[in-house]
């Protein structure tokens, strides 16, 4: 999609330009200025409310921020209040933070282990989704053989199942049949990996696809085996739309709740840092002020793939990355 | 620290496995002999991702379908838990909560993501603007349910409010509300953190759908005399008529489907179940797998449609281009 230049700017100037030539009369050159004048106007009223939805949107997470770094006194008990008055009193500290990630006992929050779970559950299924995608994708747009059609479109067909509807045949299958012992990795990375499947091929398959035959066929004179043209031709020119996906797996997955809840068991050992959170902010107590510090420790990260990546994550959003 | 030793090497466990089972299949291809080469390929790069599917997938699905219909013990109760869905007051607050969710977030966040796509057009700062309320779209549902509590924060009158909005209804000369607790409204405030949500990916959309309008087209309706709010009513709305087909109907999809909000905020206490969260509290919490499976199925069953007209819509666009 290219990006129009603007045009009216420039158009304005050139009416103004060559109707300020002098000779039209007042009624006919009044119009385009009255215009003018309402268009700005018009503008002026746009700006304002961008400005009111830009401030409306970020003030939620701005104030959980601000919250993070006040001490525990002026979140919760007699002498709390607001988090805006952080800009009176200036009361700032880093304990709720070394508070939420420190290791302690089963009342602490323990958000290093956590941490380091979501890490180790995502890490894995974002690069068995990336390989198992693309080796899918390239052999239903290069590929020959009979069905070819019927089945790609079958995958794509699987978006429309919801996650919800293979939740419990799934449990039983992986504790009952495949004995994965529960409280394991085993479990998330299986269940990630399916769920990440069907749009990952959806995606890599339209990139691919694209790939010009040219370039292909060069490979297969030179002598190149399907197995090098995929190594060294496809996936090199993936590059953009691996990336994407890359980054909606990582998104998903770190961001996921529902799959955790079912299969990770909910110990220090396996659960993701979203299951904690949900764990600690669900329940109400003295320990409330440290909600708003761990919330960030799980934050963080996604934004900052977010944020570094951002042309990535549009172009896949764009390209029709969207699941549910 | 000799946890996480204990995590890493895990992880490289996996990922070992994994690249043998790939390098394996990558061998198994490479030394096929010449006759059987291609299909041994197709059957190579394919079967990972097709086990996978149809036993983690397709598998599992039908067997959800079957058990709707059977009870907590497993045995067969015909229609039972679809009676019991339409039927009793708890499972019906969940069904009129899911149609209010659908029919609000996708509506809002999209009039809001659309009006604000406008707005920024060509403005100055328009990549930090769009970044704003885009930024949302990152923070997982949990963080996003934990920083919605603290705007509806509630204290009684007597001391301070902490949230923002009870601050602001105290400043107004008003009392101070349970935002999450009094229903019928407060599932229109978990709605709210939804639509907080979804506006940056329409907005996303939306955007460079505008774009892609030809300006030429923009600046004629101009000329002819249209104001802004007809240039954009008769020339870009049109114009980006598909995109927001995509973008109503995937935001309605991610609505249906909707859980860790509900889970976060009030676990689908006072009233503010939905259809997702009932599944899993049923299957998982309740012991009775059968009622979350035909909760299941009724959620497939409203998917179904919009995925279809979806793909319909997506497929003309492509035919026209």
């Amino acid at each position: 999609m290219t990006v129009m230049p603007a045009p009216d700017e420039a158009a304005n100037t050139r009416t103004a330009a060559t109707r300020g030539g002098g000779t039209a009369a007042p009624a006919e050159s009044s119009a385009p200025i009255m215009r003018r004048v309402k268009s700005k106007l018009t503008s002026r009223w746009a700006t304002a409310a961008a400005l009111v939805i830009a401030v409306v949107w970020t003030i939620p997470t701005f104030g959980l921020l601000v919250s993070s770094f006040r001490p525990a006194a002026k979140q919760v008990g007699p002498r709390s209040d607001g988090w805006w008055n952080f800009f009176g009193d200036w009361q700032f500290t880093f304990k709720n933070y070394a508070d939420v990630t420190a290791a302690g006992g089963s009342q602490s929050a323990n958000l290093t282990q956590y941490f380091a779970n979501s890490l180790a559950i995502v890490i894995p299924v974002t690069v068995f989704v990336l390989v198992l995608a693309s080796m899918a994708a390239y052999i239903f747009a290069w590929g020959k053989f009979r069905g070819r059609e019927a089945a790609f479109i079958f995958v794509f067909a699987l978006q429309i199942i919801p996650l919800q509807m293979t939740l419990i045949p799934l449990l039983q299958l992986f504790t009952q049949v495949l004995q994965i012992p529960p409280g394991s990795y085993t479990q998330l990375w299986i269940a990630h990996t399916i769920f990440g499947l069907p749009l990952g091929i959806f995606l890599l398959h339209n990139f691919i696809s694209e790939i010009p035959g040219e370039v292909i066929e060069a490979a297969k004179m030179d002598g190149a085996g399907h197995t090098t043209i995929f190594w060294r031709v496809i996936l090199p020119l993936s590059v953009p739309a691996l990336a994407s996906l890359a980054i909606f797996q990582f998104l998903w997955v770190w961001n996921d709740l529902l799959v955790a809840l079912v299969f990770s068991g909910g110990t220090a050992d396996v659960a993701p840092i979203t299951q904690r959170l949900a764990e600690i902010s669900g329940t109400r107590g003295a320990r409330d002020y440290l909600n708003p510090a761990a919330a960030f420790v799980s934050i963080i990260v996604p934004l900052a793939v977010f944020f570094s990546l951002q042309r990535y994550f549009v172009r896949g959003l764009l390209a029709g990355g969207l699941k549910g | 620290m000799e946890f996480i030793g204990g995590k890493f090497l895990q992880v490289v466990i996996a990922l070992a496995v994994f690249a043998a089972i790939i390098g394996l299949i990558m061998l198994l291809v490479d030394r096929a002999p010449k006759s059987a080469k291609d299909k041994i390929t197709v059957a190579g790069f394919l079967a990972p991702a097709a086990i996978l599917l149809l036993v983690g997938l397709v598998y599992p699905a039908a067997q959800t379908s079957f058990l709707a219909f059977t009870d907590a013990s497993g045995k067969l109760n015909g229609v039972d838990n679809f009676v019991w869905m339409f039927t009793q007051p708890e499972a019906l607050v969940t069904l009129r909560n899911t149609i209010i969710w659908t029919v609000l977030v996708p509506l809002l966040s999209t009039v809001f993501g659309l009006a604000y796509a406008v707005f920024i057009d060509k403005a100055k700062g328009e990549r930090i603007l769009k970044a704003l309320v885009f930024m949302p779209m990152a923070i997982s549902f949990v963080g996003a349910g934990i920083i919605w509590k603290l705007v509806y924060d509630y204290r009684g009158p007597e001391i301070e409010q902490t949230g923002v909005l009870n601050a602001l209804r105290v400043a107004f000369g008003m009392e101070p509300k349970q935002f999450l607790l009094d229903a019928p409204e407060n599932t229109i405030f978990l709605i709210i953190v939804m639509v907080w949500i979804q506006t940056g990916f329409a907005m996303v959309i939306l955007s460079a759908a505008i774009k892609g309008v030809p300006a030429e087209l923009v600046e004629a309706s101009r000329l002819d005399g249209a104001n802004p709010w007809q240039q954009f009513r008769n020339v870009t709305i049109p114009g980006i008529r598909g995109s927001l087909v995509v973008v109503l109907t995937t935001i309605t999809i991610a609505t249906l489907k909707v859980f860790d909000i509900v889970r976060t905020m009030t676990a689908g206490n006072y009233e503010t179940s939905v259809v997702a969260n009932e599944m899993y509290t049923q299957a998982f919490r309740a012991g009775e797998p059968g009622r979350g499976a035909a909760l299941a199925l009724i959620l497939f069953l409203l998917v179904l449609p919009i995925v279809v007209y979806n793909a319909r819509v997506l497929r003309q666009q492509k035919e026209i281009r």
